[in-house]
């Protein structure tokens, strides 16, 4: 008889979802779903409020990385009070802005690998789920748990230096920056006692990717065989080609490395991509509409980023993304769980960066913002963390919203995450007699890895656990798994 | 005016000094004693709308905005029964309208936040109303949120052009009561008066137009000590 597993709440993720699958008689896989179920309303609600409001409003749909969302909304207000499109702001308010977005990249990727994608590392797939999560880190590997606390600490200082609060700031606004870095600021992210200064940032963040590496090389087949598919990948680069995570244009290049999006201008983003709904969850699937819904999907993020930029402009994270790249021969990497690795490559070039950024003199003097001409129309794009970020807002006459439109980079992740969930289940699941814990965990590894944030995906409030369902061909419930 | 000349009496237990005439809020102001007021604005006509100034005279609660000191008036101010009643009144207007501080440009500039920070509120015990009452962003500088306004009347009594009121109460009558901007006398507010219609008001209802959130968290008016310390901390008169 044919059955029909969920899982839910997938755990150790940002945002509530389940994962269905889907058995037929001889327990093969039929099909999966990765349903998200959060109520969706920012884009609706914030219809009809001051455009400035945006950049403060838009970011409590999360508690992660809000200052993506901050970030993103106040660029395409840049955009609207006629501050240029990414290149008009002081060099105040640019430095700042990046500042705060690079401090935020550094914390949320530290959260992510060492609260809630190393316990899988650390005691395996199949561990206990007693002992399989932070706390169980925290036990058994002191140093790495206080490490990752401790860099997250970092990032949320740098954070409430450029936008006033660690968490929901209000620094960014229309055209620029509201305040300069102070000195005393200044000093105690260079200088502070160890652990908390940049420097020792840096070097912690080498040692977490030499101990991933580590890893790597123990876990070689497994690390590359598991849920790995060819795919397209989009992300924002410098012009250069550069690796930027504040500003640029946007690339897409094919499982090839082929370009299939040639470095084009984000204002026009609505020609080359188009989102989908299908019935069965929240959230959207974005494509590139040249290529059509079946082939235009692309996966964005940490991994995507590796794949599109042409290099990056700090000398250590370089230096890894050249290793990197000669696993597999210079070709786009397709691995899934590579979005680690590439992650903590993101995490050593974000402290290179705020380490550059502390000593520039400008984020201590000068403008603050500027202003232009005021249109009624406004794109701003970031990578944020998980991957490509969109705001659109559009403004009436009187500076009301009146249209908004948010393309959140775990949506544009969301093709592949259902391809990744429906890999792992076949393989860890085709005509097994019974369905275990770590089976189920294996398909929440494989949504981890893109470290989603599912209520950013569906702008929605509340809580946001996940789960994941077994159901037979009739449709009946046959086990839960809700942890 | 000579000492002799003003009037002598007591709050909480503290010697107090008034001209002939003043009101208790005023009084007890000029003698570094903070009494909690939304609706009243030294230099405008007393309302007595918020109640938030509720004080004790001889057994009875009246508002201090209001009432005029008397010799030898015995006040209790600072009183846990008082403050109990403030608070409870400020849980009654954040329920009334959509205070949605997180994403409020006025946050911490605002009286309304500042008072329950000062009263401790922690979560309101009346359901919330979220009103419906629209957004009118018509004029050039300003923009007059109506889903915040706790109907203190500061802006009807205080902001006029050209001796006109930009601001009146319209459809009085239970939950149709509101007020109500004159968009062309609105329309005609220079740079400086918009922005003294944004600083008249103490909640978020009336915003001058794009300054949004230019003060820097840390900066603003109540970052760095309560509402009401300002007086505390003021020398006491003779």
């Amino acid at each position: 008889m044919s059955k029909k597993i969920t899982i839910e709440p997938v755990t150790r993720v940002e945002g509530h979802g389940k994962v269905t699958i889907h058995l037929d008689d001889k327990n093969n896989v039929d099909y999966t779903r990765l349903h998200i179920v959060e109520f969706r309303g920012f884009e609706r609600f914030i219809q009809g409020r001051p455009y400035w409001e945006a950049p403060v409003l838009v970011q409590r749909l999360c508690g992660i990385c809000p200052v993506s969302h901050h970030l993103a909304a106040a660029k395409a207000l840049d955009v609207l009070v006629g501050a240029g499109t990414g290149d008009g702001l002081t060099a105040t308010g640019e430095k700042m802005r990046r500042l705060m977005h690079y401090g935020q990249m550094f914390q949320s990727h530290s959260l992510h690998f060492f609260h809630l994608a190393s316990p899988d590392l650390l005691f395996g797939i199949d561990a206990d789920p007693a002992i399989r999560n932070v706390i169980g880190v925290a036990l058994e590997h002191k140093e790495l748990a206080v490490q990752g606390v401790m860099m997250r600490k970092f990032g949320q200082e740098i954070i409430r230096a450029t936008a006033g609060k660690k968490i929901h700031g209000t620094g960014a606004i229309p055209g620029g920056i509201n305040k300069h870095l102070s000195q005393k600021e200044k000093t105690s992210f260079i200088k502070g006692a160890d652990p908390l200064n940049i420097d020792k940032m840096v070097e912690w963040s080498q040692e977490a990717l030499a101990f991933f590496k580590d890893y790597y090389t123990k876990n070689q087949s497994f690390i590359d065989d598991f849920a790995a598919f060819p795919s397209s990948h989009m992300s924002l680069v410098r012009k250069d080609g550069a690796l930027d995570l504040y500003h640029g244009v946007l690339r897409a290049v094919d499982a090839d490395g082929k370009k299939i999006l040639d470095d084009v201008d984000y204002q026009d983003y609505e020609e080359y991509i188009e989102e989908e709904v299908r019935s069965w969850t929240y959230m959207k699937f974005p494509y590139l509409k040249h290529l059509g819904k079946e082939k235009g999907w692309y996966r964005v993020g940490p991994l995507a980023r590796m794949n599109t930029c042409d290099f990056i402009p700090t000398p250590l994270a370089q230096t890894e993304l050249e290793e990197f790249r000669a696993l597999t021969n210079g070709k786009p990497n397709q691995h899934c769980l590579h979005y680690h690795y590439a992650r903590l490559i993101e995490t050593l070039h974000s402290a290179e960066v705020m380490r550059d950024l502390l000593h520039d003199p400008d984020l201590m003097k000068g403008d603050l913002t500027v202003t232009g001409t005021k249109v009624n129309k406004g794109v701003g794009v970031i990578e944020a963390p998980r991957g490509t970020l969109f705001h659109h807002y559009e403004i009436n006459d009187h500076d009301q919203i009146t249209r908004a439109n948010l393309i959140v980079s775990t949506t544009n992740n969301n093709e592949p995450m259902n391809k990744s969930v429906n890999q792992v289940a076949h393989s860890w699941m085709d005509g097994q007699p019974e369905i275990t814990e770590p089976m189920m965990n294996a398909v929440e590894v494989a949504i981890r890895a893109y470290d989603p944030c599912l209520s950013c995906a569906t702008h929605a409030l509340g809580q946001m656990p996940l789960e994941i369902s077994l159901y037979d061909a009739n449709e009946n419930l046959l086990d839960t798994k809700r942890t | 005016m000579k000492k002799a000349e003003k009037i002598t009496f007591k709050i909480d237990e503290k010697t107090c000094y008034a001209w002939p005439g003043q009101s208790i809020v005023d009084a007890a102001r000029d003698n570094g004693i903070y009494i909690p007021s939304l609706c009243h604005v030294e230099g405008l006509k007393p309302a007595g709308s918020c109640r938030i100034c509720n004080v004790t005279v001889n057994g009875r609660n009246m508002t201090a905005c209001t009432a005029p000191v008397g010799e030898g008036m015995v006040v209790e101010n600072d009183t846990p029964e008082l403050n109990e009643l403030r608070k409870t009144i400020v849980e009654v207007l954040f329920v009334s309208g959509n205070h949605f501080c997180p994403s409020c440009e006025k946050s911490g500039n605002c009286e309304l936040q500042a008072v329950a920070y000062r009263y401790q509120m922690m979560v309101p015990q009346f359901p919330y109303e979220f009103p419906v009452k629209g957004v009118d962003a018509r004029p050039d500088l300003i923009l007059h949120d109506r889903n915040r306004c706790i109907m203190c009347k500061r802006c009807v009594r205080g902001i006029e052009k050209d001796g006109k009121a930009v601001f009146s109460f319209e459809g009085r009558g239970g939950e149709h009561l509101q007020i109500s901007m004159d968009i062309d006398l609105a329309s005609q507010l220079s740079e400086e008066e918009a922005f003294e219609a944004m600083e008249i008001c103490p909640v978020g209802a009336i915003l001058k137009k794009e300054r949004g959130f230019a003060i820097p968290i840390g900066e603003r008016k109540f970052d760095k000590a309560p509402i009401g310390s300002e007086i505390e901390n003021s020398v006491e008169q003779d």
